[in-house]
């Protein structure tokens, strides 16, 4: 996954940012309406000269039967940044953070990562889905820390986050074993190493979720609502591994409903609805002088 | 004296002080009618005993004679076997099935759904009588290019003892029915496994072995044995495909000895009684290991 072989693919991605329509696929996507916030875009997507970014993601659009839950999102994110999307229910977040690691399939537009395209490969003028083991691989990049945990119920924490690296052949089982401690360690979990999920708190199984989402050594996490299933008092102790993991150069994508931290944590906040982005900015724009009308409604709701 | 009546809020102010009832016990329901009903079915039940003890009909000497004789016990030991076979046959067939079943793929779906349609609504005797009769359909069974040239013959009289022709049939037709339990049991597992599993780019087969299937072995074991139970029975069957199991053996003693019908059928039915209570003693073992909660 490095920007070389992006270059491969005959795109250009590291000079000319921000990309907007010199990739000659662009055509052949159907739908790129104009988004009308473009204009404030550039600002914050600005990516420095000679450096690739983390997350290009191009005129992405999914439909589940005539619901359109993503209409052309466009969304550029650094190395290292912490980009924090918010919005109303339905406005396609997730499933925005889906396509990144193509849990999701986009029916147009594409989604890289480090250059690379991600779930798909250009031919002529469309993109063909890659065989399984294609994707599996490059989702090992991609950490996902689920709004249910989804921790595996018949294993214990250690084992849990201990799976993947062994699975995939990245470590031996006692390497795998010896990492999944020291990140539980990290995550303050020292003592439940051997405790199997049902045993722990909310809080508790999501940081034993995000160890295993940071066990294949990601530069990239999507965190989809990590605290909304939380307890009020134990979304505190999520939120903090969250930080920690903000200053390790980690690029995070976190979907969340608390603006409390998009404010302290974000380099970037997104506001979507209706399956596009409205509005995005630093967090001090876009949550203290939201330029959008919706953004201000949204944001008087919820703050 | 003078305090407030705890129910009505007055203040009584003669009379003895009123009981302290904040400290008082609160005592469960009285169920009269459990007693009655418990009388009730003890008579019932002594009755039922007493008769199965005193009523020379069941003739218990003779139900002592045949419980443990040889040809009994030979007649056990098929049983068993067939069982065994057809049950881990059955079920690795069964997850083959319910694994094509669930596919991507059309048309590993529509052939699995087309087998367990055929062999739910397929009799069993009409598959084992089939299957028995086999050799007057096919002379030979080779295997080869359709309508080119075969690769192997088999003399179908040679191959078809009665114990495969017990063991192919009752397989054939508990894949079927274990087919849907398997599926059930995968569906049963949360979707958020699979997400998750699939997100951290866990390989197809690890996900399934590692992931999806122990959870779903949950909801598969009682119903599996359920299956199990039935199919402890059915083997019963395998009498009309000439093959001598408990059932078997005990129709033809009780041709030869036509005065022991009743304690013949009542050896069989202990025998039955005793191979279902041991599944399910196992099942209650196996259920407690599968249960995550309950462990250390």
């Amino acid at each position: 996954m490095t920007a070389a072989t992006g270059a491969a693919d005959a795109v250009p991605t590291t000079d000319a940012v921000p990309i907007t329509d010199a990739i000659p696929v662009a055509d052949a996507v159907p739908i790129r309406d104009a988004v009308p916030v473009t204009d404030a875009a550039p600002v914050t997507d600005a990516v420095p000269a000679g450096i690739a970014a983390a997350v290009e993601i191009r005129g992405v659009t999914k439909s589940f039967g005539a619901n359109r839950v993503l209409d052309g999102v466009d969304l550029t994110v650094c190395p290292g940044h912490v980009t924090v999307v918010i919005g109303p229910s339905g406005a396609g977040k997730s499933t925005l953070l889906r396509t990144i690691n193509h849990l999701e399939k986009p029916d147009a537009g594409y989604v890289r990562v480090n250059g690379e395209l991600i779930g798909v490969r250009q031919q002529k003028d469309h993109f063909r889905e890659l065989p399984e083991r294609a994707i599996l691989a490059q989702r090992a990049e991609i950490g996902f820390v689920f709004q249910s945990f989804n921790l595996f119920p018949h294993l214990t924490a250690l084992e849990n986050v201990a799976a993947a690296p062994a699975a995939t052949g990245r470590a031996s089982k006692s390497e795998a074993r010896e990492r999944a401690a020291e990140l539980l360690t990290l995550v303050g979990l020292a003592d439940k190493l051997d405790a199997y999920p049902g045993r722990l708190s909310g809080g508790q199984q999501q940081r034993v979720a995000i160890a295993r989402a940071m066990a294949l050594r990601p530069g990239l996490i999507l965190f989809d609502e990590p605290t909304s299933a939380l307890d009020p008092e134990l979304v505190g102790e999520v939120l903090a591994v969250m930080k920690d993991l903000a200053g390790t150069g980690t690029t995070l994508i976190v979907v969340t409903h608390e603006i409390g931290f998009a404010r302290e944590a974000a380099d970037t906040v997104v506001f979507m609805d209706a399956g596009r982005i409205v509005e995005q900015g630093p967090p001090r724009r876009v949550l203290d002088h939201p330029e959008h009308p919706r953004t201000r409604e949204f944001l008087s709701k919820v703050l | 004296m003078t305090s407030v009546d705890a129910v009505t809020g007055e203040v009584v102010t003669a009379g003895a002080p009123p009981p302290d009832l904040s400290a008082q016990r609160v005592l469960p329901l009285r169920h009269p009618g459990r007693w009655l009903a418990t009388a009730v079915v003890v008579v019932l039940a002594a009755q039922f005993v007493h008769g199965l003890a005193t009523n020379p009909f069941y003739q218990w000497g003779r139900f002592g004679y045949w419980f443990a004789r040889p040809v009994i016990v030979r007649g056990l030991w098929v049983t068993l076997e067939v069982t065994a076979l057809s049950a881990v046959l059955g079920l690795l067939g069964g997850v083959v099935l319910a694994v094509a079943r669930l596919s991507s793929n059309p048309v590993l779906r529509t052939v699995s759904w087309l087998y367990i349609w055929v062999f739910r609504s397929v009799p069993l005797i009409v598959v084992l009588l089939v299957l028995f009769n086999f050799s007057a359909l096919y002379k030979t069974l080779s295997i080869g290019v359709p309508f080119g040239p075969g690769l192997f013959h088999f003399d179908e009289n040679k191959l078809a003892t009665e114990l495969v022709v017990a063991t192919v049939g009752l397989s054939l037709n508990e894949a079927a029915y274990a087919a849907e339990v398997v599926r059930g049991g995968i569906l049963s597992v949360d979707d958020g496994q699979r997400a998750a599993a699939a997100a951290l780019g866990l390989p197809r087969w690890y996900r399934f072995r590692r992931i999806v299937l122990p959870q779903a072995l949950r909801a598969i074991v009682p119903a599996y044995v359920n299956q199990l139970i039935g199919l402890i029975k059915g083997t019963s069957l395998v009498f009309y495909v000439s093959l001598l199991d408990l059932f078997g053996q005990v129709q033809t003693m009780s041709s030869t000895y036509p005065g022991d019908v009743v304690p013949l059928l009542l050896v069989a039915t202990a025998w039955y009684v005793i191979l279902t209570s041991l599944v399910s003693i196992v099942q209650h073992f196996v259920e407690r290991r599968l249960n995550p909660a309950v462990r250390p």
